[in-house]
């Protein structure tokens, strides 16, 4: 008796706390509300499947509880109940796969007009790179990294001199512009997280992983890191500056290029070296 | 009404006759080869889930610490970021691994599967004896591990390279990994010795008229998950060996390029995500290797305290049997957002939400067979029923993770830790205990103690919701896992604050209602009413022996025969509301009379 009083009381605390409860997801900045709305219909989907399964059990706990002289129905087997719940619950598998399937086709498909930037995560900093007035980014390579280039930019290829170096600073990006985030690592595991983008993807040293998104409103979003990176995990932070594009021209002309951070010397001696 | 032949009770006829004579088996003399190394089945059983419940209980006090934390930061000095990473890492890898694997395969399992298929012991004895000894072995090494130079691993239950084995990591650069991966290699060669035994036993060593298809869904369920255990866990043994060479010898299996802390290692060429596919390919068919067990036995549980045949029999051994085999297919619903070919999502997420419709038949032939049933509300069904409320709740949020674009938000946060803590967590575990009252009457002659059976239930049932629901929205919010403490987020408000607060003590009373739990076990020893050999009045032959406790043997001086299938409840005409499965029944001739 208790245990389906219980069970009620489950599922309509579950459904009030999800009502009213002042926990719910950060304000979108980016254009992924498709995913906000594929998340919706799951939570109802499922929701009306966890009130329904509950409540069934709880009507049938308080209506065939044990009594004297009560006893149990003998049936081993119903197939057409079986094939019809085994339909019934591959429609709704489906109603939530297709809009799923739909919604990451069109996240993994990077439009042509992206901005490339690509970020570098190392133990526990942010680092970032823009591409220059070319408009397009020069190769790199970890091996490359020392302490007078911290991204590895290969300093014989001419693309990446005029690439836009940001050291464990701020990252600025100009609203309303879709980017092409080209994620890197120098050491371990990390991920790419700003909750009001939605986005999220991993950084894998040896390799360059990617996503795309666009910010749709200006504003300052934290960076935090996403994947397990050692002991100064949850301190690796940033932030994301989302600027106006006036804004954001300002900003981008007080930032230096490789060319400029690196001395010509020291070009020269690491382009003996590494031809 | 379907009939089914194997649920008719005059089928006496088709019991073929013995075609091998019986072996005596070899009885042991002394207390040593009796009690500690021992060939019973039934005493390794009480081995193997001593020693994870004894290990389990390092997990809790993990857990304990790890909510002191995530509900109190900055309160305790002691639990730095390092000491925390290790917690969460043990905490997860004993509970997955040491504790749920070993106890539903080498306890349950061993327990249950000679007697329910009318064996005498296991088929292979002497190697049941070194799985058990190399499983204390490895806990054994695991422990050490917490003494160890340095602590033990903090690289998280997945181990992940490159960070599991480099100097930003607890234990990377000392000896915590080290013991780590020897121990899960010596757990995989000790498991690989019971489970080649279950599979054997149950395929040649059931009883005459013992049918695959009148087994009790308890054994197919640890059978289907030895049968995958022994088909993933070679991939782990694999990726432990490999980042054992990458630690040790400086191999680069996992190891590309890479820079620490501005130093070039020597490092080159390897795949980090190699490891996680080797990882995950053993990692999601594991959480099928405890579900699977915990479905079968909270069957038989239903339909025993329901007095009610399992509704649609055939239909959950095939879902058993799908789940199992669909399981190695859906691994990589773990990677979405692993860098791995963006492409593989479309698979990955079409076969992990097919694996939800066997699934979900599962839970609707659970609730089905309460319906029209005669239902007592005791202490195992309780926690069946718990069961089922925490599995529905952990499964359905498994719908979220595994519709790869729904999963880009959530994955990696506190949604995450939430959803398999109920699925693979909770409701497993709910099956446990509620097995463990189950069958303690069995193993010991004597019941539990009643009123705190159901104290602990309410107060872990409860908890356990009161934990886990909430955390769901805490992972919503945007908050990452494994962080030991929010900092100054955006979304880190004082409500979310408090709401970590009411789960931390949550967690603790839980944990300590675990008390009660164990202390009912021991008093029951001496203080428990008899229990006498059948007092649930089953139907499976576990209850039939001639002695209980059973002796070495099983059985008496002949094996049951078996007349029927597992579940005949409160057959229509039968004089008692359930018919044992070595019971012939009526012949014929009273049949027809």
């Amino acid at each position: 008796m208790t245990i389906a009083l219980v069970l009620i009381l489950v599922v309509v605390g579950s459904i009030v706390f999800h009502l009213f409860s002042p926990w719910w997801w950060t304000p979108i900045a980016s254009n992924w509300n498709y995913i906000d709305q594929t998340l919706i219909i799951t939570f109802w989907i499922t929701g009306v499947v966890f009130a329904a399964v509950i409540l069934f059990m709880a009507y049938c706990i308080f209506r065939f509880r044990h009594k004297e002289g009560r006893k149990a129905a003998y049936e081993p087997e119903n197939s057409r109940l079986e094939w019809w719940l085994t339909v019934v619950t591959g429609i709704g598998v489906a109603a939530m796969l297709a809009p799923g399937l739909y919604v990451w086709g069109q996240f993994i498909t990077v439009p042509d007009e992206a901005t490339e930037i690509e970020v570098l995560g190392q133990q526990w900093q942010w680092n970032f790179r823009l591409p220059g007035a070319d408009g397009q980014l020069g190769t790199s390579d970890n091996r490359l990294i020392d302490s007078e280039n911290p991204i590895g930019i290969n300093p014989g290829n001419p693309l990446g001199q005029d690439d836009v170096v940001i050291e464990a600073d701020d990252l600025h990006l100009p609203v309303g512009k879709p980017v092409k985030m080209l994620l890197r690592s120098a050491d371990v595991l990390h991920d790419f997280y700003v909750p009001e983008f939605r986005a999220k993807m991993d950084m894998v040293p040896g390799m360059v992983t990617y996503f795309w998104f666009t910010p749709t409103r200006t504003g300052t979003f934290e960076i935090l890191c996403a994947e397990l990176c050692g002991t100064g995990h949850a301190f690796m932070r940033g932030f994301v500056i989302v600027d106006t594009q006036e804004d954001y021209d300002a900003w981008l002309q007080e930032q230096s290029t490789f060319a400029q951070l690196s001395t010509p010397t020291k070009l020269s001696a690491v382009d003996d070296t590494r031809p | 009404m379907v009939n089914m032949v194997d649920a008719s009770p005059q089928v006496a006829e088709n019991i073929s006759a013995a075609e091998v004579p019986e072996v005596e088996l070899y009885h042991p003399k002394s207390y040593w080869t009796k009690y500690i190394f021992s060939q019973d089945a039934k005493v390794i059983a009480i081995q193997y889930s001593g020693t994870a419940i004894a290990i389990g209980l390092v997990a809790l006090v993990l857990s304990w610490l790890i909510r002191l934390q995530l509900g109190f930061p900055g309160t305790f000095d002691f639990i730095t970021p390092e000491a925390y990473y290790q917690f969460i890492t043990m905490h997860g890898m004993i509970m997955v691994v040491y504790l749920l694997t070993a106890l539903f395969l080498g306890g349950f399992g061993n327990y249950l599967i000679p007697l329910m298929v009318g064996a005498r012991d296991m088929v292979f004895p002497y190697a049941n004896m070194l799985s058990f000894w190399i499983y204390l072995l490895a806990v054994l090494v695991l422990v050490v591990s917490f003494f160890a130079p340095g602590g033990p691993t903090g690289a998280g239950w997945t181990l992940y390279p490159p960070q599991a084995i480099m100097s930003g990591t607890p234990g990377g650069q000392q000896m915590g990994i080290i013991l780590m991966l020897v121990s899960l290699i010596l757990f995989i060669i000790g498991f690989t010795m019971g489970g080649l035994n279950y599979v054997v036993t149950v395929l040649q060593g059931r009883t005459r008229g013992m049918t695959l298809m009148r087994m009790p869904l308890t054994v197919w369920g640890i059978f289907t998950a030895t049968v995958m255990a022994l088909l993933a866990f070679p991939a782990l043994i694999v990726a432990a060996v490999m980042m054992l060479f990458d630690r040790l010898l400086s191999t680069s299996f996992f190891m590309p390029a890479l820079v620490e802390f501005g130093e070039q290692l020597e490092y080159g060429g390897g795949s980090p995500i190699l490891f996680q596919h080797l990882f995950w390919f053993f990692g999601h068919p594991e959480v099928y290797i405890v579900a699977l067990p915990a479905f079968g036995i909270v069957s038989d549980l239903i339909s025993t305290h329901a007095r009610k045949n399992i509704f649609g029999y055939r239909m959950m051994v095939w879902a058993i049997v799908g789940i199992g085999a669909m399981s190695f297919i859906v691994w990589a619903h773990h990677m979405y957002v692993s860098g791995m070919d963006p492409y593989f999502g479309f698979f990955f997420a079409t076969t992990t939400l097919i694996i939800a419709v066997p699934t979900a038949i599962k839970v609707y032939n659970w609730v089905l067979t309460l319906w029209r049933g005669d239902i007592h509300l005791n202490v195992p069904m309780l926690f069946a029923i718990g069961f089922i409320v925490t599995f529905v709740n952990g499964g359905l949020t498994g719908l979220f993770l595994g519709n790869v674009v729904v999963d880009v938000p959530l994955s990696d946060t506190m949604f995450v830790v939430a959803h398999f803590h109920m699925v693979m967590g909770v409701a497993p575990i709910m099956v446990i205990m509620g097995a463990i009252y189950h069958w303690y009457p069995k193993v010991t002659g004597r019941m539990t103690i009643d009123w705190m059976g159901r104290f602990h239930f309410w107060v872990t049932f409860v908890g356990s919701y009161l934990i886990f629901f909430p955390m769901h929205y805490v992972g919503l919010v945007g908050v990452p896992r494994r962080y030991p403490e929010l900092g100054d987020a955006t979304f880190v408000t004082d409500s979310l604050h408090t709401l970590n607060a009411f789960i931390s003590v949550a967690a603790l009373i839980v944990g300590f209602a675990q008390l009660v739990f164990l202390f009912n076990l021991f008093w029951s020893l001496r203080h428990g009413k008899e229990a006498g050999g059948n007092p649930w009045r089953a139907t499976t032959l576990e209850w039939q022996t001639s002695e209980t406790p059973p002796i070495h043997g099983n059985f008496g001086k002949e094996l049951p025969i078996v007349y029927r299938w597992s579940y005949d409840y409160s057959v229509p005409g039968a004089p008692e509301d359930f018919i044992a499965q070595n019971d012939p029944g009526p012949t014929k001739e009273e049949a027809a009379r």
